[in-house]
């Protein structure tokens, strides 16, 4: 039988997200991820480890790195400095040779999990590079002249910001789930987890001000799932009653510790317009 | 092959999905990873064929064309389709008129026997590739005068109905084509125009050079630096305000402040409606600081790359005649002008944010098109990419 993802304690996976999971263990291949900032895509892989015991080898992109540091790497400069030193490690290249989230993975003794975070913050031609690494789960070591292939196939999850487009020959092989806004009945869910003693009431008022200040038109940063649960651990923290909530209707006034939840001084500035703007056409 | 069908109208609907992917999909069905339900399969499939969530509106479209009517019918309903529940449901919903009609045709039983019939037929056809019976009126029944949602056909499994929904909603409607023109996009467009090079003070270690080099020393350190990596592009920006190009001061805006930030040498300038022989850095001060073009042609060099920005729409005299200008009295035509710079510059593109779609209902846009050698692109991500492309030939 083979292992199926069906959420966890902590993380609320909706129907579409499990499948997509499933059908990347099943059939060995990576599945990507894309989403609104903010919506537990960096969580997901952790979870899914979590869930089904498996170790996790994580390799956070940055707009420098390259697909060879996820492989191996060659230090080059150790080596040649222990060569000035006459160190003895210096004869075995291996000494010299370290291995990356790849390799560490397809070496490890139980299958595990590969997060490739925010894959679109690299170069252009990064996921190219990768396309023969993902799709045979092995690659050579030029140095060693050895081929590392997988013994067990890690499950391979990818997350992408959409800062840029993903070769065609990439997605190809790639399962892919869109990660939606979760709606007020899954926020409720994934809150529940997350702060489960919090009040009934202040969790409905926080809601109904989360999900109305997102339709603020023109917001450049809506706030997401991340804000919200920040922006509740303010207010637990803080001691805000229900009342406190209540009174702050959204169009007369700003809610307590908004900062929380508008991070952009722009959409701050827009926001405080439009309550004024709102107060002024009540006067009238 | 029902699935081959299902491929063929997921392609038609304008995703572009391959044989890896198909394969991909049978695979997944033979390792039963999706159970039996249409929701699973629906889900299984999109996560198959589907890379870009603004495609999901589009899939959910082809999904609900292509199974319309087939999820509210069980795979065993021709065995035993529950006659009592069906029979009563219609003669609840049937007026005096309708029963005569009924009996008129043969009465109850006849009936029900062809509507058995017709749905054997429709699931034949249906392996051919057409529609089974369904919400979309094909419904043997529809000749006979009375609507067949009357009968609910196979409503009594609430498991199918909650799975029609999840595409019949169409959740990412909004996410089809509209991709948002922030600035972070904005900047990746303009990536496109990079070209990295070394230039200036050495101030970083030339590692690979440094190895190559104590190598040839003998295995003693020989260190090499080089300069830092730059973008070596030069950008001329010309930027249109005022009037006609206030609709769009937010993308312009934005297009701005990434172009600022991407390109280090960028210098830029503004006009308005169209160049003519000056132009101006500051817009509080338009009248008094002007720069004449044929400054800017000598003190740039013809490795600056020039991008416009402008909507070019105006009165086609204020582009080909002398004296044209709205603000002032121009002694040679814009036309003459921007003919100037062209001629210094090759590279050049004129970024318009007016859609596309309208460029051909002005004739003042024609002009510039031609005068510019048809380098004008949209105020579109793709658009811009286009001209960066171009840029960079």
């Amino acid at each position: 039988m083979v292992e199926r993802f069906s959420g966890t304690r902590d993380y609320v996976a909706g129907e579409d997200l499990m499948m997509a999971v499933n059908a990347a263990i099943a059939l060995q291949r990576p599945l990507l991820i894309k989403g609104e900032p903010g919506t537990g895509k960096t969580m997901l892989a952790m979870e899914v480890a979590n869930a089904l015991a498996r170790p996790l080898f994580q390799w956070h992109i940055k707009s420098t790195s390259k697909a060879q540091q996820g492989l191996y790497e060659y230090d080059a400069v150790s080596r040649l400095r222990d060569s000035q030193l006459g160190d003895e490690s210096v004869k075995d290249i291996k000494n010299y040779i370290m291995k990356g989230p790849l390799w560490e993975s397809f070496q490890a003794e139980t299958p595990s999990v590969v997060l490739i975070d925010e894959i679109d913050k690299a170069d252009i031609e990064f996921p190219n590079d990768l396309l023969r690494e993902l799709d045979r789960m092995e690659f050579f070591v030029y140095e060693t002249k050895e081929l590392i292939s997988a013994e067990h196939r890690p499950l391979i999850i990818i997350t992408s910001n959409n800062e840029k487009d993903l070769p065609d020959a990439f997605l190809r092989r790639c399962f892919f789930h869109y990660i939606q806004f979760p709606d007020k009945e899954t926020m409720t869910q994934i809150v529940d987890v997350h702060f489960p003693d919090i009040k009934k009431q202040l969790l409905q008022q926080a809601l109904e001000i989360f999900f109305d200040l997102r339709e603020t038109p023109g917001l450049k940063k809506k706030p997401s799932t991340s804000e919200l649960l920040d922006w509740l651990k303010l207010l637990l923290a803080e001691d805000i009653s229900v009342e406190a909530l209540q009174t702050s209707d959204q169009r007369k006034s700003i809610p307590p510790l908004a900062g929380a939840l508008l991070k952009n001084e722009q959409d701050v500035h827009l926001f405080e317009r439009l309550i004024f703007l709102n107060k002024r056409s009540e006067r009238t | 092959m029902v699935l081959l069908d299902f491929f063929f109208r997921i392609r038609d609907a304008g995703i572009s999905v391959s044989v890896k992917e198909y394969l991909t999909l049978i695979e997944a069905l033979q390792h039963r990873v999706s159970g039996e339900s249409i929701d699973n399969f629906y889900y299984l499939s999109r996560a198959t064929f589907v890379k870009d969530e603004a495609l999901y509106d589009r899939f959910d479209r082809a999904f609900g064309d292509y199974f319309n009517g087939l999820e509210s019918l069980p795979d065993d309903f021709l065995k035993d389709i529950p006659e009592e529940w069906l029979k009563k449901q219609l003669e609840l919903s049937l007026s005096e008129e309708d029963k005569k009609l009924i009996e008129s045709l043969g009465g109850w039983e006849k009936l029900m026997e062809t509507f058995k019939e017709r749905l054997e037929e429709q699931q034949k056809r249906h392996q051919g590739g057409s529609k089974w019976i369904g919400t979309a009126g094909k419904s043997p029944f529809g000749a006979y005068g009375y609507n067949p949602e009357g009968i609910r056909v196979g409503q009594q499994g609430s498991r199918n109905r909650r799975a029609v929904k999840v595409w019949d909603k169409r959740e990412y409607r909004n996410l089809d084509d509209s991709i948002e023109l922030g600035t972070r996009n904005i900047k990746v467009a303009l990536k496109r125009l990079r070209k990295f090079a070394r230039e200036g003070a050495e101030e970083e270690l030339d590692l690979d050079g440094t190895i190559r080099s104590t190598a040839k020393n003998a295995g003693y350190l020989d260190l090499k630096m080089v300069p830092e990596r730059r973008n070596a592009i030069k950008v001329l920006l010309f930027f249109d305000i005022g009037g006609s190009m206030d609709d769009y001061v937010r993308s312009c805006e934005e297009l701005f402040s990434a172009a600022r930030t991407e390109f280090k040498h960028l210098e830029y300038f503004y006009f308005h409606n169209f160049i003519y022989e000056s132009v101006w850095k500051d817009n509080r001060r338009r009248n008094n600081e002007r720069i004449s073009i044929s400054q800017i042609l000598h003190k740039y060099a013809a490795d600056y790359k020039v991008i416009v920005v402008g909507d070019a729409t105006m009165s086609p005299y204020e582009i080909t005649y002398p004296g044209g200008s709205v603000e002032h009295f121009n002694e040679e035509s814009g036309a003459v002008w921007l003919k100037r710079v062209l001629n210094v510059y090759s590279k050049v593109a004129w970024i318009n944010p007016t859609p596309e779609a309208r460029w051909k209902y002005h004739e003042s846009i024609s002009i510039t098109r031609e005068l510019v050698d048809d380098r004008m692109f949209g105020l579109t991500l793709s658009g811009l990419e286009k001209a960066m492309k171009q840029l960079a030939k």
